[in-house]
């Protein structure tokens, strides 16, 4: 190969109390399909972050076309031909194709906008990428493909030497998806260099010819694409971490009743129709890469997003789930994964995020009674070791895994049939980690359902009696407490290369 | 919390010394005829309806809302209960007539902001545009004139104190203790700072948000009973003009932000004295009293910079947690 | 926006409930059109209503006074169309025209030649709005807070100037006043109203053919994604509240020429009319989507409703009030029903 035309030596970036990068290196070569790997918090957006000039480095220097640069701004990079497309597009749905390509480099007449030239332009860098779509039309006309497209066709309207596109076919069809490569392949034989974010393994190794993967802010591996089988890229993805954390007794205990049977429950363009059965007394693991549709399980069956097909049945019962408070009231309980935007209330004290949920379906009227919930804040503050140990502190000054405490607590309090946690205990220390997983198995023997997501295939695994996998959207497999992480790894990562779709296959079918 | 009130104690503070050091009698308070009257007792009185309507939008803003029809509610208030008394009803009954018309307005606001989900401030403006012709449809374009001793008493009457102050400070009271002794409070809190989590915790923010309207308007309502009273008459037109602009203002100065959340109801207590000892000021030192508006603004100004989200440091780079996007 | 909404959780999850939303909007282009067609047929059927039941309502005359009787509100309604346009609000701009009548009442009685007042005051309005355009930019405090200081400020400021109402006796002033064009069909409208046009089709021009104009939009629909694109946001965000204020300015001369005096008192409550006329002209106040044009229209619906009334004679002039509230009300409903089709 050539000489990088980005090359990034020991980046480091860290944000309050957070280190989000450490001593990343990362290159890009031009005419070359790059792939960026990493599970939540790995550091991909912020490696692309500290890129195009968003993040300001703690160390590490950056050089592009051979030149030490230091973005301050996106601005800056893009006029020095690093253009970026977000997952969500970051255009102006209410302006016209033509002025979403070309605003702010629109073509002029003594300071006036010449339309029809910027129409005529604006069609021309359509055509380069294959898009034939009237530039005059309005942006939220078109399909969010399109939209994306579009987005593409100003990020190379630059001339730009360098293309990110940041997980641009979260919202794509299949379809959609070929256009799209179908793109990034012109602009890769012109000698653009393509730094590709995704998590959908196909995609990886339709597009990409070399990938880099991230896990938790380091560098774990760059390969060529050929060289690295699938389940190698889903172990550097995923990571082990063995030994580190304290073996959790297997319950010998047969689980219960079914507390919650799903049948043939979906939402378009969300997660396939699928059926699962959760039992009381038993801890269900929900594993899959982000994207697989994980979340989206636990959403329906919460009823945060509403099922377009399919029943759920509580106890033996049809259950109409209208929303969150139908779902609470049959004893379901939810912790999403977005501790900050749908989990915290964030200026509110410990004791009140705790008790909230157990307010919310008393009414206002009823309050929980001061002593009441100072017993049960001081009960789960020492359960749950929360600290600092102050009720009165605002939530959002404490740290991650104290926050997904709480939260825990804010659900234990109701006493929950059945407890949904999604991704508990991403972005938090060892320690705390531990403590939720030992919290989990101990409310399962206590006769509790669980549904347990974690990006952390060792996790699952551990405090599972049995695992369900999830990719590409849709349930792929059902699998036993004692199945080992790398069958699950396999499943995961699906594709022929190691001959598990056979099996994948037969554990649909059973 | 503490924090947050300090620039409107400091400039209430500074508000008084003023005042005391050109009128030397201003905290002077006598008793005659078993009335107590004092510059003080002026501010408060004068300032009742203000901190009234003040404390409805203390809530409405804490869920993230805005309720502009306040003053039109209050101008309906005043025009129900003086025409009723006029055709020779009950005042009593005119009241309560008046209050349960306002309520049902509230309910109004209520489910545009809620089940339809428009935004509030174009939801109320609906109501601010139309009240008006509402209240003067009621009293027919006329100023109703009353002569009611038992009305009369609502804005006007003496129980040592002013009736109405008695009335505001109750109505606090009774806020502050129904926020804290239920847990509408945090309720409001947790819809206004996180609405999304409070809908996966099960809160039913819809009858929160319903709830705050309803009492917005009672109280706007009871305002503009102490309005008309005082005057004895119904002014559809004026009565309670612009006091929905000093309502927010109150509650702004005293530190609840218009983005929802943690509300303070000693600080729009403040609030609503500071704007009031404003313009009590301002007669007293001999400004004419129109130009209290000028003064009004810049302390406006003054005390929400002070608050505002993008402090300037020293060197004049500004900080905020503004533009990085997600 | 001033006050985000709370009310409208939606029953889905944040992204996907956008992310389904916009994939299905393959509405065609007129969608955006159709607020700015409901206000014209509005228009027209109001105008229609008056025309079949008066005699004289169906003459060119009428439809100029709407012009000659509005003249001001509508270069108010285009400088609010700015603002509004970026997601902010101007709540200044009814006492920015009476402290413009009073400045020119004023000054003109101190011997100024108009030429000066004229300079004077689109200055003072301009930077007025420059400075409440300043505070929102710098200091993130709600445009809905600092406007209403500024129209605090611009009323007491008045007060300042004078309490009592000052007459403009300027020949120069009041020749413009009097004076008529006459047009083909013996109708006749003021300077004001060629005045107002101008400012309409200057902001035409300026929002649909200048980068300016295109980033206004650009931040209505995504401050964010303008950012990105690397549009000069904040020029805009501020340059709205200056040409609020220039236009703030400028009705106030209107107005003044329409009144000839200066009064403190003037225009009291008029940023309401303003802010109706722009919303039933189909602008959204979260931003992005409207049209000058619509505000126009937005006005002479207004002015419309207004001359039936008074036409009517039998019905009171509160019924205009209740009438715009359910106008506001018919155009909000309709708006909503766009948006959750797109």
């Amino acid at each position: 190969m050539t000489v990088p035309v980005v090359d990034m030596r020991g980046i480091s970036v860290e944000f309050p109390g957070v280190k989000a990068l450490q001593e990343v290196d990362f290159r890009l070569f031009p005419g070359e399909v790059h792939a960026l790997m990493g599970e939540n918090g790995a550091g991909k957006s912020t490696l692309i972050k500290a890129l195009t000039g968003v993040h300001p480095l703690a160390a590490g220097e950056i050089r592009y076309a051979g030149e030490p640069v230091a973005f301050t701004a996106p601005a800056q990079a893009q006029a020095a031909g690093i253009s970026t497309v977000y997952q969500e597009v970051n255009l102006c749905a209410n302006l016209t194709v033509a002025e979403n390509i070309l605003l702010g480099r629109e073509p002029r007449k003594f300071g006036r906008i010449d339309g029809r030239r910027m129409r005529a332009r604006a069609a021309e860098l359509l055509a380069r990428i294959g898009l034939h779509i009237d530039p005059g039309s309005v942006l939220e006309s078109h399909p969010i493909a399109v939209q994306q497209l579009v987005a593409i066709a100003r990020a190379v309207a630059v001339d730009a030497r360098v293309l990110v596109l940041d997980e641009p076919t979260s919202s794509l069809d299949a379809d959609e998806v070929a256009e799209l490569f179908r793109i990034i392949r012109v602009l890769r034989d012109e000698g653009v260099a393509v730094l590709f974010v995704t998590h959908f393994l196909e995609q990886v190794y339709e597009i990409s010819d070399r990938i880099t993967v991230l896990r938790n802010g380091r560098l774990v591996a760059e390969h060529p694409t050929a060289a690295l089988s699938r389940i190698d890229l889903v172990s550097a993805m995923l990571g082990r971490e063995m030994g580190l954390l304290e073996e959790i007794e297997r319950r010998s205990g047969t689980p219960g009743q079914a507390f919650l049977v799903a049948e043939g429950v979906g939402r378009k363009g969300s997660v396939a129709p699928f059926d699962l059965e959760i039992r009381s007394g038993e801890v269900v693991g929900l594993a899959g890469l982000l994207g697989s549709g994980r979340t989206e399980v636990a959403r329906l069956l919460f009823g945060a997003d509403k099922a377009d097909s399919g029943r759920i049945l509580v106890n033996g019962k049809p259950l109409r789930l209208t929303g969150p408070r139908a779902a609470i009231e049959a004893g379901v309980a939810f912790s999403s994964e977005d501790r900050k935007a749908e989990g915290i209330v964030a200026d509110l004290s410990v004791r009140d995020n705790l008790i909230l949920a157990m307010q919310a379906a008393r009414g206002w009227a009823r309050p929980v009674p001061r002593k009441l919930a100072d017993e049960l804040v001081a009960k789960y503050i020492e359960l749950l070791d929360i600290r600092p140990a102050d009720p009165d502190r605002a939530v959002g000054n404490l740290s991650g895994g104290n926050q997904q405490k709480v939260l825990l607590a804010r659900w234990l309090v109701t006493q929950p049939k059945l407890l949904i946690l999604d991704e508990p205990t991403r972005g938090i220390d060892v320690g705390a980690k531990a403590q939720i997983q030992k919290v989990v198995a101990d409310l399962a023997a206590e006769g509790m359902a669980v549904l347990f997501i974690s990006a952390e295939l060792e996790e699952v695994v551990r405090v599972s009696d049995r695992v369900v996998v999830m990719r590409d959207r849709q349930k792929v497999a059902e699998l036993d407490g004692d199945v080992g992480v790398d069958d699950v790894m396999a499943l995961i990562a699906g594709g022929g290369d190691h001959g598990v779709d056979h099996g994948v296959e037969k554990a649909v079918a059973s | 919390m503490k924090n947050r009130l300090l620039w409107p104690v400091l400039a209430l503070v500074a508000l008084l010394i003023l005042n005391v050091v050109v009128t030397p009698t201003f905290f002077s308070l006598r008793l005659q005829d078993g009335h107590l009257y004092g510059s003080l007792i002026d501010i408060l009185r004068n300032g009742a309806p203000t901190l009234l309507i003040a404390l409805g939008m203390t809530l409405v803003i804490a869920t993230r809302g805005i309720d502009l029809s306040v003053g039109a509610v209050a101008a309906i208030a005043g025009a129900v209960t003086c025409t009723h008394i006029a055709a020779g009803g009950n005042p009593w009954v005119a009241m309560g007539l008046a209050l349960a018309l306002c309520a049902v307005l509230g309910l109004w606001n209520g489910f545009l902001v809620s089940v339809l989900g428009i935004q509030p401030i174009i939801a109320t403006l609906v109501l601010m545009t139309a009240g008006r012709g509402i209240a003067m449809l009621i009293t027919e374009g006329q100023i109703v004139t009353v002569d009611s001793p038992v009305y009369r008493q609502v804005g006007a009457g003496f129980l040592v104190l002013p009736i109405a102050i008695l009335i505001s400070l109750a109505v606090l009271g009774l806020v502050a203790l129904v926020t804290r002794r239920t847990a509408l409070g945090l309720l409001i809190e947790s819809v206004g700072v996180n609405p999304s989590a409070s809908r996966l915790a099960g809160v039913r923010a819809r009858t929160i948000i319903w709830t705050v309207y309803v009492f917005a308007a009672l109280c706007a309502a009871v305002a503009g009973l102490m309005i008309s009273s005082n005057v004895s008459a119904a002014d559809a037109n004026n009565a309670g003009l612009w006091i929905e602009m000093d309502a927010i203002l109150a509650v702004v100065i005293g530190g609840t932000s218009l983005a929802g959340g943690r509300y303070s109801l000693t600080g729009t207590l403040l609030g609503a004295l500071i704007i009031q000892t404003l313009t009590t000021t301002v007669y007293t030192i001999g400004i004419k009293p129109e130009i209290t508006l000028v003064f009004k603004a810049v302390v406006v100004i003054a005390v929400c910079l002070m608050q505002a989200p993008v402090r300037v440091r020293v060197g004049g780079r500004v900080r905020g947690k503004q533009g990085v996007p997600a | 926006m001033v006050a985000p909404e709370v009310g409208a959780v939606p029953a889905k999850s944040p992204g996907s409930a956008s992310r389904s939303a916009r994939s299905r909007g393959r509405v065609n282009v007129p969608k955006r059109f159709l607020p700015v067609i409901a206000t014209f047929v509005v228009f027209v059927a109001t105008f229609g209503v008056g025309s079949v039941r008066y005699e004289g309502f169906a003459s060119g005359q009428v439809m100029a006074n709407l012009f000659i009787d509005n003249a001001f509100l509508i270069v108010l309604a285009v400088g609010m169309t700015f603002v509004i346009l970026t997601g902010g609000i101007d709540l200044s701009v009814g006492s920015v025209v009476a402290l413009s009548t009073m400045i020119a009442a004023a000054a003109l009685q101190a011997g100024w030649p108009a030429w000066l007042v004229v300079i004077t005051v689109l200055a003072t309005g301009s930077g007025l709005g420059l400075a409440m355009g300043w505070v929102i930019h710098r200091f993130g405090v709600q445009p809905f807070i600092v406007t209403l200081a500024g129209m605090f400020l611009a009323r007491g400021l008045c007060f300042v100037i004078s309490v009592e109402s000052v007459s403009i006796k300027d020949p120069t002033f009041r020749d413009l006043a009097t004076g008529s064009i006459e047009l083909p069909g013996g109708v006749t409208i003021t300077y004001g109203v060629v005045i107002a046009l101008v400012a309409v089709l200057a902001a035409v021009y300026v929002l649909h053919l200048t980068r300016f104009g295109r980033t206004v939009y650009a931040v209505g629909g995504s401050e964010t994604s303008a950012r990105l694109m690397g549009l000069a946001t904040t020029r805009v965000k501020i340059g709205v509240y200056v040409i609020s204020g220039f236009c703030s300015a400028l009705g106030g001369l209107l107005f003044s020429l329409y009144m000839l005096s200066g009064y403190s008192l003037h225009a009291v409550g008029m940023e309401l009319d303003a802010i109706a006329a722009v919303v039933v002209g189909g602008s959204l106040l979260s931003g992005g989507v409207g049209f000058v044009i619509g505000s126009v229209v937005g006005v002479l619906v207004l002015g419309t409703i207004q001359t039936l009334i008074s036409f009517e004679g039998t019905l009171s002039s509160w019924w205009t009030k209740i009438v715009i509230g359910a106008l506001l009300l018919a155009f909000i409903a309709l708006q909503r029903i766009i948006v959750r089709r797109t």
